[in-house]
């Protein structure tokens, strides 16, 4: 892949999350309407055991949730790029080695 | 159908753990054996896309969403063991960053999405290639396996969720496989339109057994 085809994939997926990501559907994903339907949701009302930074794809401290939405989602896009292609780097130097 | 924290007991989660890590390196082995230049690059745009695509829920019906897994799109590129490394990752991440899927019920999320999913989902890519050989065949193995990867893997989410005593299998494994057989739809959908861009752009992207 050269660095255009690379730039190119990347530049949709931060599209994706930055631009379409706040307008995705609010309702909850099967397993969470499932959980309510039939009473187990509470099972998950327990203090988290990892805090994590950004909860729910939501920027802390920003006034207008669609932005927070935005900002979560192209930081979360850019940096599991940046974990997969350096996982694969990483296998790739020990396996020539 | 990321499971959160405290949907299942550590009977549960314990061995899903075990088998997630043994799984993943295991994958990791046969990714270092496989891996070629071309797809170092293309592990991060995958694990990017996924994400993404996995934040743009859509209404399947009345007050349910579902969202884009990913698992067979990054096996029919990557191979069954890259395509499951790719989804742990994003995973991962979707735990740790962002409050997705609870840190003890991590194991069970790659069980159900990175191993049934896109190991799975690429086993039936597999046997329908066999059938249909030409890129026609790629399209339309790759959105079969897609639907079925996702009701595959809401159903594994299901026995995990009855095991663990949260919610009975007659009543979670009907409810999740139905919801998912519509929410697959859209996975169908998504993965065939991916498929056929990279086949028109970069067909040799497409993963070949045994190269």
């Amino acid at each position: 892949m050269d660095k255009k085809e690379i730039l190119f994939g990347l530049m949709v997926s931060v599209f994706l999350a930055m631009v379409l990501s706040p307008f995705a559907s609010p309702w909850p994903d099967g397993l969470e309407k499932i959980a309510e339907d039939k009473g187990f949701m509470e099972k998950g009302d327990i203090k988290p055991v990892f805090s994590s930074p950004i909860p729910d794809y939501s920027w802390p401290h920003f006034k207008s949730e669609k932005l927070a939405t935005s900002c979560a989602g192209a930081a979360g896009t850019l940096l599991v790029f940046g974990i997969g292609c350096g996982l694969a780097a990483l296998i790739r130097r020990r396996q020539i080695q | 159908m990321h499971i959160p924290d405290g949907f299942l007991t550590a009977n549960t989660w314990v061995p899903a753990w075990l088998i997630s890590a043994g799984g993943m390196s295991y994958c990791l082995k046969k990714t270092a054996r496989l891996l070629k230049d071309k797809i170092v690059p293309l592990m991060g745009i995958m694990a990017a896309f996924v994400f993404a695509a996995q934040m743009l829920n859509f209404p399947v019906m009345g007050g349910t969403s579902g969202h884009f897994l990913g698992g067979v799109l990054a096996a029919v590129l990557l191979g069954p063991y890259a395509g499951a490394v790719v989804i742990a990752v994003v995973l991962t991440a979707q735990c740790f960053i962002f409050q997705d899927g609870g840190v003890t019920t991590l194991g069970a999320n790659i069980f159900n999405m990175a191993f049934v999913g896109a190991v799975g989902g690429y086993f039936i890519y597999s046997l329908i290639r066999n059938i249909t050989k030409d890129n026609q065949g790629i399209i339309v193995a790759s959105g079969i396996a897609a639907w079925f990867s996702v009701v595959v893997a809401s159903s594994a989410c299901a026995v995990e969720l009855a095991i663990s005593g949260t919610s009975p299998l007659g009543v979670a494994l009907p409810a999740m496989a139905g919801v998912h057989a519509l929410i697959g739809i859209g996975e169908a959908i998504i993965t065939c339109l991916v498929i056929g861009f990279v086949l028109k752009v970069r067909p040799d992207l497409i993963y070949k057994k045994g190269e």
